[in-house]
Formats: structure tokens, sequence, C-alpha cells
């Protein structure tokens, strides 16, 4: 329970602080510490990253989510295939999918452009890929649970009884 | 011109809060402390059932008690966390808020004279309920030693011969206190030996972080002699749907129907149809906001602490009750001078009866953002009263 009550947290806020995190769990700091230090050794925890809007920056960014149909290759399962693609550093997701394809690859590039030439010059030619069918991501209204369209403010009251 | 007004309501006094909030809603920068509902919106399948009903056209007045379906569900979910049984058809009935149940309880079972045990610090409608009903109201004074809990011989105390009602408002509003099984235990021997009734509000019943809650009606020969008091807005964060129940044997509940009928008619049906789905679907939304609440009320005991400002420790509701008597100062002045100088909206307990006077009511219906951020403030407050 407490390894769930931790992670529920540092998913929304890994940069909480360790002491503050063990008064509001009732657990002291050693066991918050060690708890995490485990949890990272057995992979549950396997990042710490940051969510960030590139929309919002001067960088140039799209993301495109890529439905792929592969064969299979006797006695590998889609395990093989999958590897091959996310390999690729601007791969940032493989997902095995049920239902009508495959795999779905999430891709970041810098341009529609460059995503483009991934999918035609490397992703379409491996051997195992039959076909696929890009989307391009026009706008993101939510993320990893947060919304990103608008800031919720406090529309309460200041005071109540 | 003829004075228009009753004699009756010019003798209640208006709220101890409207002060503070015509100031803090002045200043631009104010963090609040000061609010006594949910910050979490409506969990969202509720809010869509809401929506849902709209859509399938339904916006007509439902029977005077409710939707019977919504009456079906309440009496699961008592059955359920509580293991009491009531009679959906005769014993329940939809109200506007709990607010709604603790008048139409009290009009309908006071007579003028009636006396009515009022444990303060607590909620500020039982008094000016019981006057307009009629009844005379009789203060109990709550006490830090207790931890704000009713004993039985504060109770024992204050009876009279012409005491009618005892108020039971636990979880606390503004003091955060519980009663536990054996604290109801000892009161209960009380109210049965004088045969008084009860007002249980019990409004804050699923924020109760030490153990589940436990209900009055719960201990044998209470469920007899009292108007359980509940509803949505707290655990379900739906305070502006307006939406509570009342709950007692059919003698009782039978007239305060009649009252309600005659001035209400019904619960909004929007609000019945979501609260449908509250109860059905709801249990998870309910735990998930405890556990927040739990875990700011874990970091704002300990933050005290670190200041070395005293505070029992509260086990429901979501408030603190923070003794601030070492400054010198009373509950009015140091809640005056800390949103003036530091910008921190909170309420002086004193709104809540005189009994208040010294503590301060802090809610942590915030963020840990906001309540760090608060706190920061409190602690360099505190330290420019200290030197």
């Amino acid at each position: 329970m407490l390894r769930e009550e931790i992670l529920k947290n540092i998913e929304k806020d890994s940069r909480v602080d360790l002491h503050e995190l063990a008064v509001r769990l009732g657990a002291t700091d050693e066991v918050i510490a060690s708890e995490m230090k485990q949890m990272e050794e057995e992979g549950v925890i396997c990042g710490y990253h940051t969510m960030i809007d590139w929309e919002k920056t001067e960088m140039e960014s799209v993301t495109a989510l890529i439905e792929v149909r592969c064969t299979l290759q006797r006695g590998q399962g889609f395990d093989r295939i999958a590897e091959r693609i996310y390999m690729y550093p601007e791969v940032k997701s493989v997902y095995l999918i049920s239902g009508g394809y495959d795999l779905l690859v999430t891709l970041e590039g810098r341009s529609i452009k460059e995503v483009s030439s991934f999918v035609s010059d490397k992703l379409s030619t491996l051997e195992n890929v039959l076909s696929t069918a890009t989307h391009f991501i026009l706008k993101k209204y939510k993320d990893h649970g947060t919304i990103m369209a608008k800031k919720s403010e406090d529309e309460r009251q200041v005071i109540t009884p | 011109m003829r004075d228009p007004l009753s004699a009756t309501i010019k003798t209640i006094k208006p709220s101890g809060i409207r002060k503070f909030f015509d100031i803090a809603s002045e200043m631009k920068d104010v963090i609040s402390l000061g609010v006594g509902e949910p910050d979490f919106d409506t969990p969202w399948h509720i809010r869509d059932e809401g929506i849902y009903s709209l859509e399938r056209g339904r916006t007509f007045y439902t029977s005077n008690t409710g939707l019977k379906e919504l009456r079906s569900e309440i009496c699961h979910y008592l059955k359920r966390r509580i293991g009491v049984e009531y009679d959906a058809d005769k014993e329940v009935m939809v109200t506007v808020g709990g607010s709604e149940g603790i008048d139409i309880a009290m009009r309908a079972m006071l007579d003028p004279g009636d006396e009515v045990l009022i444990p303060q610090p607590s909620y500020v409608s039982y008094e000016p309920c019981c006057i307009l009903a009629g009844g005379k109201p009789v203060i109990i004074e709550l006490k830090e030693e207790n931890e704000f809990r009713l004993t039985a011989q504060e109770l024992e105390d204050a009876i009279t011969e012409r005491t009618k009602l005892l108020v039971l408002p636990f979880p606390n509003n503004p003091t955060g206190a519980i009663m536990e099984r054996h604290d109801l235990e000892a009161i209960a021997k009380v109210i049965e030996k004088h045969d008084i009734f009860v007002l249980s509000d019990e409004i804050y019943s699923e924020l109760s972080y030490k153990e589940d809650h436990v209900s009055i009606t719960q201990l044998p020969g209470m469920r007899e002699r009292t108007v359980l008091i509940n509803g949505f807005s707290k655990a379900y964060a739906m305070t502006g749907w307006r939406l509570g129940y009342a709950c007692a044997p059919e003698v009782i509940l039978k007239q305060m129907l009649k009252i309600h009928q005659f001035a209400i008619m019904c619960a909004p049906t929007t609000s019945q149809y979501a609260a449908i789905e509250a109860l059905k679907n709801g249990d998870a939304d309910v735990a998930e906001m405890r556990d927040a609440y739990n875990q700011r009320r874990r970091f704002l005991m300990e933050r005290f602490r670190e200041m070395g400002l005293k505070c029992f420790e509260p086990y429901g509701a979501f408030y603190v009750f923070p003794s601030v008597k070492e400054f010198g100062l009373t509950s009015d002045e140091f809640a005056m001078r800390f949103v003036q100088e530091e910008h921190v909206a909170v309420v002086p307990g004193t709104a809540f009866g005189n009994s208040g006077e010294g503590y301060l009511r802090i809610s942590y219906a915030y963020s840990i953002e906001n309540l760090r951020l608060a706190l920061e403030r409190m602690e360099r407050f505190i330290r420019k009263l200290r030197a």
C-alpha cells in the first residue's frame, strides 16, 4: 500500500521533497528513501521525467502516432520487430496493440518532413513491416493525466462557513 | 411605517465570517485558507449523469421525498457504511443540502421554550435554526483538553427538564474533532436516561482519518431517537448541487416531510440523478479524496509542530484548529492582522461560538502547494509576533 501511495504522489510530482512526502504518508524518511531505492532497482520506477508543452517554446516539433502492421517471424513474435523500431532514438514509445493493427509507435521530429522521411526510409523498409498509417498530432489537450489546454482557477468564494 | 420585521429575526446576529470575506475578497494576492468546501471538482462520471438527465429532459419535480431509486441507494449506502437499516419509503427524505435537514428537523421537533443543546465550536446554522423554530439554544462549550469531543459529564451538566434535543456535530466543522465509539457510548447512556432526542449532523462522515466514522445510530436504542443528517457536498465534492438527506423514525420524518413539501417541494432533480451515480459508483472517488485530505492534514500538523504552534490532532473533516492564545491576541485580532499583513485569510474560531476564542479554523481543502505557501507566510507572521 505504501508503495502505491508513494508512486501516486511522485507520478504527479517527481520533485516532491522526500521528507515532506514521508510526513504526508505518515512514514519515516528512511522508509520512504529505501522504498524508492528498491523500486528504482526493480524497475518499478523507470525515470523521473518532466512534462513539457513544447508548443509553448521556440522549438519546432511535431508528434505522430503511427499504426504499424507486421508479419511475424517464426519463433520470435513481435518482440524482435518491436526492438528494431524502439532502438531509434526519435521513437518515443512502442506499444503492442490488440485489434486492427499490431504496433502503435509515437514519434517526435522537428518537422512533418522529418517524420515522413523516417516513416518512408526507415520504418516501412523494415523487413517485417507490411504497412503503416501515420497520424500527426495537431494539438495536445491532455497528456499523462495533465490538462494542457487551460489552467484551472479556484472559483470558490474566498471564505465560507 | 410599522416595523416590517419579526422580533425573532432581529435577535439573530449576522454571521461573523462576513467581515473577513469583505476584506479578503478585495485583496488581489490573498491566499485563502478560509473555505468550507472541497477543492476537488465533482467526479466527472457524476457530473456526466447530471448532464445526461438534462439531455433526457428529466426537468420535472420529483416526489416530495425524492426519487425512489435515490432513496434506495441511500439505504444501501448506509447499510454498507454504518450497518444501519432505514426504510426507503418511510424513513428517508432527500433535502436541499444537509442544511435544510437541520432546519426542518428543528421545526418538526420543537415547541416554544424547548431547550436544544448545541455543542460549540460548531457550524453556524444550528443556533439560528433553533431560535427560528421557537427553541431555546443551550450552548455546551467544548474543550481542547477533551480534543473538542462531547463528554458525558458536559452533557449531563447541561440537561434540564426542558431539554428536548441534542445536536451532535461530528466530525466537526470547525475543530476537526471526531467522536469515537467509546465517546458515543458514554453520551448514549445520558441521552437514554433523560429521554432526549439527537440531531446527528454527519455531513463529514466520509472524512474520518483515524478509524471508520461511527454514527450514534449504530448504538442500541439510539436509531429510534435520532435524526441523521448527511449529504453529498463533502464526500463527493458536490456543494453546489445542494443535495442532502435526512433519515429518521417515521413519526418524525413524516412531519419533516410536511414542512419540506410546503416550503421546498423537492430537491433539485438534476442533482438527484447525479447523486444516484455518486452512491452507486463513487466509493473510489471518496477514498481518493480522503487520502489526499489526510496527506494535507499530516503535512499541516507537522508544519505547526515545526513552528511550535499548539494544535490538538484532529481526525475528521478538513479543518485544523490551532491555538493562538500564546500571542496575547484574540482570534479576531490575529485573523485580522494575518490577512492585512500577510494576505492569508483564515476564520477566527469565534465565528463558530464563544468557545472558539483563542483558536483559528484553517481549512485544508487546498492543494499542497497552496498550503505550503500559506504556511510560509504564517511562519513569518508568527516569528514577527514572537519577536
